[in-house]
């Protein structure tokens, strides 16, 4: 439609002047009365000459000039006629192509995936795999193809490139940079060439929400009414962020000062925002809102940003990690630039002044600028209503069981899925190596494996750089844990250090060396170091005296030894022993 | 020599170099290579091909996916003098469809081509998290392959 308006729009000023050509032309030709189209009935009237004498002149004069005036206006109309018959023509056939276009999107895909996340793309991966020829379509609200998170509050805010939030590229640990998409554009085929496509694809329909489900039938429902039936179903919506109630009923002079983080828009925003206010708070003490915090932490240094934390665990981490980590990673938050206020309690906030109001319940008053929460997802669950499909009421998402299966044809991974862990028990996993496992395992199952949730998946998190870790399991700081360190020897001191490279002050050392030697040989105990340092180690989290999950702090590359103590799922008498497998002394 | 410490429902244990040093008494239980359950490499236990190996990157899913499948499986049960000296016609076809895609196939020729006989190499990676926890190896964060990036 636009297309033939604005071909209109070209031809109009071209039809002015043509028709002004023209004008001129026929004032020429109806002199010559040669040229004038045979169809215009007023041009018979200048084809007669005019007679003689003065009014004769007048009177042939009068009539030629109507006749011109005439001819003009009959050749102007016929040529606008004409135009508007162009432009119905091309109306109407745009009209056509539309139609067509809407219909060659396909009304069947046997592979539907709604939702475009991790764990959509890693089904799409597995299908793709398993079964040769397959079309896939993956319909998602979202206007980009399918992307990871982790980068979105870690590596990308690293970024020494300038238009990284154009770029959306970032470097990993092993130096290689990357785009946080899985793939280029060029990896995908239009969703109108799945059903013609030799050996089939994967298609992504972007911008495009599921609204309704009919189980019955085996088809969706878009916000556009168009229909899609499908063979094998993967629900992978995922979730949306979830909000403080408080700042919902703040007004909008609050929300529009809130960012709620999760997508590609909210990065480049909050990017954005961080460039061009004083200062932004962080509600939520867990992953997102501690790894967000070191992250604006560390361009506070650069700018006069202030970064503030507060949520209302006792440290950060506090509900994945024992208290004396949580603390000890709290003071490493700090360092990183970051005020941190434990114990926080939104009551209210409000707009005063241009600034955000945050008031404590025991008082406290935060005044800032910008707030990030960061307190959790949403699963979503949009389709359970309509689709009949089970809502887990403990864990949230959709409930199935231990081969992802919500119903006959019907699939759910990542976020959104409340699966039956045959080990661990029944949970909900929130983390991005789950979304590839699971979105994997629902692909290998919508074509015929039958296997159930079985290979563990793991998380990781960075929080500057002295504190990295994997985890995996069941990591909860209500569980009793037992933490196994290396302990810090002199050697690691940086006294040592000194005295290694050569720069200390020799006298110094010297004198410190005969120092600790002689109380060594006045007791057998060692010298207890009075500030734990934890900087490497082991935790086991223990349920029933079972070890259901594992952190790896500061110790890297031995993941499968952990997944391999939690498959085993054994009762270890001394977990000294068990840490021993992971060599944490080493690098 | 370490030291243990206890805060409330969590133990806290520091051990030095030599705590370590002697062999763990821990007993893991044996692992069934046949256990249906697990996770594959690149070869199955019945010989096939697992196409689903992380190791495999997206080779077998992409737009030449099924050009890679044909080229590879011939290669694989390939019984001649020179392993698969029969499948040049499936690995032209790779090739040719391969370079319509120069995005997602950089053209790292030997890479690709190589693809089989590097088999070998993708087989010891099972062991690896890094191939068993990503199904997107080639093109997703593998954070368990050392120092993340921070």
């Amino acid at each position: 439609m636009l297309k033939c308006r604005t071909v209109w729009k070209k031809l109009a000023p071209l039809a002015r002047t043509s028709s002004t050509l023209c004008r001129q032309n026929v004032r020429k030709a109806g002199l010559n009365n040669g040229r004038i189209p045979t169809h215009v009935p007023t041009a018979h009237m200048s084809s007669g000459l005019p007679g003689g004498g003065g009014d004769n002149l007048k009177y042939a004069l009068l009539v030629g000039a109507a006749s011109i005036g005439g001819v003009a206006y009959a050749y102007h109309t016929m040529k606008g006629d004409q135009q508007r018959y162009q432009a119905r023509i091309t109306e109407l056939s745009s009209r056509s192509q539309k139609a067509a276009a809407k219909e060659s999107l396909p009304s069947h895909a046997p592979y539907l995936l709604l939702g475009g996340g991790t764990a959509s793309f890693a089904a799409a991966r597995s299908i793709r795999a398993r079964d040769p020829g397959a079309k896939v379509l993956i319909v998602t609200d979202e206007p980009d193809l399918p992307y990871m998170r982790p980068p979105l509050s870690k590596e990308l805010w690293f970024s020494d490139d300038p238009s990284v939030t154009e770029t959306l590229r970032f470097k990993q640990w092993n130096g290689k940079e990357r785009s946080i998409y899985f793939q280029p554009p060029s990896f995908y085929i239009n969703p109108e060439e799945l059903d013609s496509v030799e050996n089939g694809g994967v298609a992504v329909l972007t911008g495009k929400k599921v609204v309704h489900m009919d189980v019955r039938g085996n088809k969706v429902k878009l916000d556009d009414d168009t229909e899609i039936s499908y063979d094998k179903c993967l629900i992978a919506t995922g979730g949306v962020p979830r909000n403080l109630q408080v700042i919902e009923r703040a007004g909008e002079e609050v929300m529009k000062r809130t960012t709620l983080f999760r997508k590609i828009e909210d990065f480049r925003s909050l990017d954005k925002v961080s460039r061009n206010v004083k200062s932004i708070t962080i509600i939520g003490g867990g992953f997102l809102g501690s790894e967000l915090a070191c992250a604006l932490g560390r361009r506070s240094t650069e700018s006069d940003l202030e970064v503030i934390q507060m949520f209302p665990e006792k440290g950060n981490m506090g509900k994945v990690l024992p208290e004396y980590l949580s603390n000890w990673t709290t003071e490493k938050v700090k360092k990183e630039g970051v005020k941190v206020l434990s114990e926080a309690l939104v009551k209210s906030v409000t707009y005063k002044d241009d600034k955000l109001e945050i008031h404590l319940k025991d008082g406290r008053l935060v005044k800032t600028d910008h707030i990030v929460t960061a307190v959790g997802l949403e699963p979503n669950v949009d389709l359970a209503k309509s689709g009949g499909l089970e809502v887990d009421s403990d864990f949230g998402g959709y409930r199935v069981n231990a081969e992802l299966q919500a119903r006959s044809n019907i699939w759910v991974a990542g976020d959104a899925a409340c699966f039956y862990d045959i080990r661990l028990g029944r949970r909900r996993v929130e983390h991005h190596d789950h979304a590839v496992v699971s979105g994997r395992l629902a692909g290998e199952n919508m074509t015929g494996a039958n296997k159930p949730y079985w290979h563990q998946s793991m998380f990781w998190s960075d929080l500057g750089p002295d504190v990295g870790y994997e985890a995996i399991g069941i990591v909860d700081s209500s569980l009793p844990t037992v933490g196994v360190f290396a302990k810090a020897t002199a050697k690691d001191t940086p006294k040592a250090a000194t005295e290694e490279s050569g720069t200390g002050i020799r006298s110094e050392s010297e004198t410190e060396d005969t120092a600790t030697s002689a109380v060594a040989s006045v007791t057998p105990a060692p010298v207890v170091e009075n500030k734990d340092d934890y900087g490497k180690g082991v935790i086991f989290y223990l349920r029933d005296k079972v070890v259901v999950g594992i952190i790896l702090w500061n110790v890297f590359n031995r993941m499968p030894v952990a997944r391999k103590i939690i498959k085993d799922g054994e009762e270890h008498a001394d977990l000294n022993e068990v840490a021993k497998l992971f060599n944490i002394h080493e690098d | 020599m370490s030291y243990c410490r206890e805060e409330g429902k969590d133990r806290i244990i520091f051990v030095t170099k030599e705590d370590h040093e002697t062999p763990s008494n821990a007993e893991l239980v044996a692992d069934d290579p046949n256990d249906p359950y697990e996770e594959q490499g690149l070869i199955l236990p019945n010989g096939d091909i697992n196409w689903n190996c992380p190791c495999l990157g997206g080779m077998a899913s992409g737009p030449c996916g099924s050009q890679f499948k044909e080229a590879f499986s011939c290669f694989h049960y390939s019984k001649e003098e020179v392993k698969g000296s029969e499948c040049i016609d499936h690995f032209r076809n790779m090739q040719e469809c391969m370079q319509r895609y120069p995005e997602l196939y950089p053209q790292e020729e030997d890479k690709d081509e190589s693809a089989a006989p590097s088999d070998s190499a993708a087989l010891t990676s099972e062991s690896d998290s890094t191939a068993v926890t990503s199904a997107v190896s080639s093109d997703s964060t593998s954070p368990t392959d050392g120092q993340t990036a921070s």
